[in-house]
Order: structure tokens, then sequence, then C-alpha cells
């Protein structure tokens, strides 16, 4: 049994996942390599750490390997994860 | 002279590059422009392990070199040789954040690979450790193909290895290695970071602790608005006594000059002119000290990008970024750093927006005008436990600013700079506990910074001032400030300003206080020194005491008002014009925000002479 691919915006909080897919053309072409400076890349562990603002409106803080680092919703949700493929995941 | 050896300082943000510049340079270093962009030159001597002096220039952090703002593009073309007006750098010193290998590796390649003699600064190892990291700098070395020297900045670790390092690589050469492409690099990086970490044992991360209070929707902006409140009263509070003392010195240095030279002209230049306003700027140094104080504070401790993080939503609603947060905060000391830190928002719209709005954040020079007023006017008595009226008043006319702006962002937005919003994306450093002398050469520098001004602008427009409003002499029984020549001008602006509450003195103070917002205090305090004549009582009473005798506190709050929104200052107005490449935009800036003052004074005047306040 195989559990779905999320959107990072969907993902919980805390819960360690495996980026499988970025849709770079939904990025600018700015906004695109500032992200693969973080280090946000397909095959990359991430881990949502916060949402800001009241009623999850604001943007998203994620760990990438040793960075936390915060985009807006819009940008998170470009990034498709699965919670199956980390290392110790059940 | 023949010039010194030039190195350069390079490396990601948040890698602890600034801590180490100064650690190295100390507080010896010398800050100006590259020609042609407002990006600010960094330079500082450093001593090599044989006492031989080289130039270090401390570049501005970037994550590659394939730039995308201005900051960025000097570091790429510094490192290439290609700024103009600047050699190719002699050595690199590249700095890497020991508990960060994987990404800041990648930069670090991509540097190495140029060729030029390099030194890796694996820096805050202590931090490393603290995180679980056992690092084998060695084998980082052997891959690297440079020597690596593991540094504590803040504890002055490694330092002299550093030094002994650079020395060697001095002169020495190394081919360029073929270009890679990113993703290369990266797996490259994180090939050699798995190669350096030699053990990694999970331990407790105080970052995350700490951000699951500071960040918390609801708890986090509660201290983010607690912080700002306690920084508003601190500037308030702790800088009575200095400034206290600081006024006795000008007062004294007053009375020398009354009892050493002669009645006369130079008598009257001297105390009117250059003690009278210089003197009314200055003692106001303590509280813009403690502002500044905090803003170094809270950049140095990683704060500010959660705070950029906890506002993002709300900026965004208004069609900023969080990001603008920080230029905003800055514009807090002074819109022109402010503005010239608009250059990390990428987007042209956000970024625009941005420096519009900029110069209603209320800044330091401020200060000085608000100061003056509320102990004049407002009595400084508790409404609440630790919570004075004074410090009240003053929080008001911050978040008066503050709400002005995000009115004033929001509808650029829907008008002038529609369009879609950038994003956000940000990096959140670890929290860390700041170094003192990082925060005193900081303060230091935003010290000299003001005296400067005081000594120049400030000084200048006094002396103008001074002329304008001694001469004609007049007649007896009319009024000097009336009959002068600066009079007769104050005249005319008066015709516009009556409506809104203003007398005369601020119609005289209007016009130079263009050159910068606090000279209106000086203008006032020389305006006052002219008509007081030779009168020593009059002349050594305190500024706020002899306002309370000519202005309502209708007028008082006017103009308090006023200053909230008025574009008063040419600095400003300069570095808008240099930042969005012509005269449109400050033109634009000048008229919205002068519209926004005479409105809000306006509407302040006229309220508070119904309340029965006039």
């Amino acid at each position: 049994m195989s559990i779905p691919p999320l959107r990072l915006t969907e993902l919980p909080l805390r819960q360690p996942a495996r980026i499988t897919a970025i849709d770079w053309d939904t990025l600018s072409h700015a906004e695109g390599q500032r992200l693969r400076e973080f280090g946000l890349c397909e095959s990359a562990d991430v881990e949502v750490l916060h949402h800001g603002g009241l009623l999850r409106r604001g943007p998203i803080a994620c760990k990438i390997g040793r960075m936390t680092i915060a985009m807006r919703r819009n940008h998170a949700a470009a990034v498709t994860v699965r919670t199956d493929l980390v290392e110790g995941a059940a | 002279m023949s010039a010194l050896p030039l190195v350069a300082l390079v490396g990601n943000p948040n890698a602890g590059k600034s801590a180490l510049f100064n650690a190295l340079t100390g507080a010896r270093q010398k800050l100006g422009n590259y020609p042609g962009v407002t990006v600010e030159r960094k330079a500082g001597r450093l001593a090599l392990a044989d006492g031989r002096p080289v130039e270090l220039v401390d570049l501005p952090g970037t994550y590659s070199l394939d730039a995308g703002s201005p900051d960025e593009q000097v570091t790429r073309d510094f490192v290439l040789g290609r700024q103009v007006g600047e050699r190719r750098p002699d050595a690199l010193l590249v700095v890497v954040d020991a508990a960060n290998l994987d990404n800041h590796l990648r930069f670090a390649l991509e540097l190495i690979a140029l060729g030029l003699p390099t030194v890796v600064a694996l820096n805050m190892v202590d931090l490393a450790e603290r995180d679980g990291l056992e690092l084998d700098p060695a084998a980082l070395s052997a891959e690297l193909g440079v020597p690596v020297v593991p540094t504590v900045a803040v504890r002055k670790r490694g330092l002299e290895d550093l030094r002994g390092q650079l020395e060697g690589a001095l002169g020495s050469t190394r081919p360029a290695a073929p270009e890679r492409d990113f993703d290369q690099l990266r797996q490259e990086a994180s090939r050699i970071a798995r190669l350096a970490i030699l053990r990694e044992t999970p331990s407790r991360r105080i970052t995350g602790a700490v951000d699951r209070v500071l960040l918390h929707p609801v708890l986090g902006f509660i201290i983010l608005l607690a912080l700002l409140f306690v920084m508003f009263q601190a500037v308030f509070s702790w800088a009575a006594p200095p400034a206290e003392l600081m006024e006795g010195l000008v007062t004294s240095l007053g009375e020398t000059v009354t009892a050493v030279l002669p009645p006369g002209i130079l008598h009257d230049f001297l105390l009117q002119g250059v003690i009278g306003g210089v003197g009314a700027v200055v003692v106001f140094l303590p509280q813009i000290l403690i502002l500044f104080f905090f803003i170094l504070m809270l950049e140095a401790t990683g704060y500010m990008a959660r705070a950029a993080f906890l506002m993002d939503g709300m900026m965004a609603r208004v069609g900023l970024s969080g990001r603008a947060f920080i230029p905003l905060l800055s514009s807090f000391a002074c819109a022109v750093p402010g503005i010239m830190a608009t250059r990390t928002i990428s987007d042209p719209r956000d970024r625009l927006t941005t420096i519009l709005i900029a110069p209603l954040m209320t800044c330091s020079a401020r200060l000085p005008v608000y100061g003056l007023i509320i102990a004049a006017f407002i009595p400084a008595q508790k409404v609440g436990p630790g919570v004075g009226l004074q410090g009240l008043v003053l929080f008001i006319l911050y978040v008066a600013g503050i709400v002005g702006a995000m009115l004033a962002a929001w509808a650029l937005r829907l008008t002038v700079t529609k369009g879609t919003s950038g994003g956000f994306l940000m990096e959140m450093p670890k929290y860390q506990w700041p170094r003192w002398q990082d925060l005193g050469i900081g303060l230091w520098q935003r010290a000299a910074t003001f005296l400067k001004r005081a000594g120049t602008i400030i000084l200048a427009t006094n002396v103008v001032l001074w002329l304008l409003a001694s001469f004609p002499q007049a007649p007896d029984g009319v009024r000097q400030s009336e009959y002068s020549i600066a009079g007769r001008i104050a005249g005319g602006i008066n015709v516009l300003v009556e409506p809104i509450g203003f007398n005369r003195d601020i119609s005289m103070a209007l016009l130079p206080s263009m050159a910068a917002r606090e000279v209106a205090v000086s203008a006032i305090a020389t305006v006052y020194a002219i008509d007081a004549e030779d009168d020593e009582a009059v002349v050594n009473q305190a500024l706020g005491e002899r306002l309370q005798g000519r202005w309502s506190l209708a007028t008082a709050l006017a103009f308090l008002a006023w200053f909230v929104f008025a574009p008063q200052c040419v600095s400003t107005i300069a570095v808008a014009r240099r930042e969005t490449n012509g005269w449109k935009w400050p033109m634009f800036m000048l008229g919205y925000l002068f519209a926004l003052a005479y409105v809000a004074a306006g509407i302040t005047y006229w309220s508070a002479v119904a309340l029965g306040l006039g």
C-alpha cells in the first residue's frame, strides 16, 4: 500500500517527507534559483516546522537539510512530497 | 604608498562573515560605497602572521555567483575582477558555517574553482558542536584542495591560524577548475560534507525550541509587539539621564562663551547659531543610540528574520513582502539605509512600494522633534504599571506612521504599483547571542555618522538660518524673527500652514528642516535665541519651557502629526532618486507625503480645538 503524494502545504507539521516533484514552471526564474540555492530539489528531505499567521494563511517555515527556510504558500504548493520514502518511515 | 594585497571575504548570508570581519580587523574599518551603486563597501586592515598588512574587504553575503540583487552582483563582479574601480582580489577568504556544510560548501566550491589563492574559514564550529556535529577539518582541506581553518569568530578562536594560512596562500598559484553546473556542485558539496562529518549525534536544537514560541501564530505575534513596545519605552526612559547630562554640557558651554567673549556679533553667532542650534540636536544622541542598539541586537540575534516571517501574512495583504519588514524596521533608525536595504527585495514593484513608504517609518531624526514636543507638552505621569504617558504618546506616533505606511502601500498597490506581488523566500538563521564588540562597533559607526551630520548639514543649515534670521536688524518694538529675511519667507509659508494650526515659529522651522528633520529643533532654538537678544536667563532656559509659553497644545499635537508624514529629508529624497534611477518617484513621494502630512496635521488640530485644547 502506498501513501498518496501531498503538496508541501498539506504536509502535517514535523512530519518528515521526501520531495518527489517541483513544478518549476509556476516559479519565476529568480524564485526557482533561490529555492535551489536553499537546497530544494527532487529527492531532498523536508519537514514543515511552522505555519505563519492566523488560520494558516501566512508563509510556512520548513527544514531543508540543515537550513530553515520560509516561503509563501503559493510556492510551497509547487512542491510535491511523499512521506513513505523517508528512511525510518513506517 | 604601494597598494596593499587585497583579500576578499566571501560567503553565504548567515555564515558569521561580519563577526569574522570585525574580529580580524577590529574597530578600524572604512565604510564607503562602490561607484555607481549604493552597495556599502566595508574594508579594514588585517595583519598577517608576519605583521604585513593586507586590505580585507567584506563582500555582501550571497548564495552563489549567479547574482540576482545589486548586492550579489557586487560580490560576483568583485571576485571576478570586474567591479569598476576595484582590483581583482589577490586572495579569497571564504567563510562557511560549520553547521551547514552541505549548503555552504556548494558556494565555496564555486569560489575555489576560480583559481585564486583561497583559505576557507570553517566558522562557528562551537555552534556545530552544540548541534552534535563532529567535523574533520583535515579531510575537508584534502577534498577542497585549500587550507581549512576552524574558527569561532565571536570568541576569536582560530584567528592566528587564519592569518598564518593567508600569509602562505598569498602569492601562491592554483589552476582554475573547469566550470560545473549547479547540480554537479551540489552533489559534490554533499559528498564532501558527508566525508567531513565524522559523527552526528542528534541533539536538542535550541533554535527549534525557541522558534516554537517565537514563531507561534498568536504568542509569537504578541511577543513581537511587546518587544517593539519595550524598545520605544526604553528610547524614552533609558535616554533621560545621559540626555540631561549632555544638555547640561551644552548649557555650560554656552555660559562659557558668554563669559569669555564680549557681546557682539561673534558672541551671538556662536551662542545662537552654533551652540543653540547644534547643541539642541546633539542632546538626542543617547536616544538614537538606544534605538540603534535594539535594531542591531534584533539583527545580530537572528530575530529579525522571525519578525519578517510573522509579518509576511499581514504584509501580503497590503501587497508587500515580509522581506519589506527589515528595510522598514531599519527605517525606524533612518530611511536612507532602509531604502538601501530594499535591494534584497527582488520583485521591482514590491521594492518600489517599499521605497515609497519607507519614509513613513519613524526615523531617529524625528526623535529630537518628538522628544522636544512630548517633553514640553505631555505630562510625565504614569498611566499603568511601567507605562508612562510620554512613552505611550511616542508609541502612538510610531503606530500612526506604521498604519499610514500600510494604508499607503495598499493604495499604491491598487494604483501606481499595480501588478502581482513577488514572493517571500528567506533563510531563518540560527539564534545567536551577539558579541558586545560587534554591537559596539555598529553603534560607534552610527554615532559617528550622526555627529558628522550635526557637524556638517545641521551646522551649515543653522548658520544660514542664523544669518537670514539676524538680518536685516529689526527696529525697536518689532520682533527680530519677524522682521528678518527668514521671517518674511516664513510669513509666506505661514499663509499656507496657518489653517492647520501652525504658528510663525513652525513656519520658520519648516524650510530649513527640509535638510534634515532634526534641524526643526535647532531652527526653533536659533530663532528663539535671536529673539531673546542678550537676555541670558532666556537664552539658557530650556527650549521646551519656552515652547510651553508660546504654543497651544493643539498646535503642538498638529506639529507632531505633521512630522509623522512629512518627507523632510534631503538625504532620503536623494537616495530614493538613486535607487529608482530618476526624479519621477522621489517627486511622487514628496507630493503624496506632504499631502498626507497636511491633512493629518489639519485633522489633529481641528479635533484638538474642538475638544477645547486650542
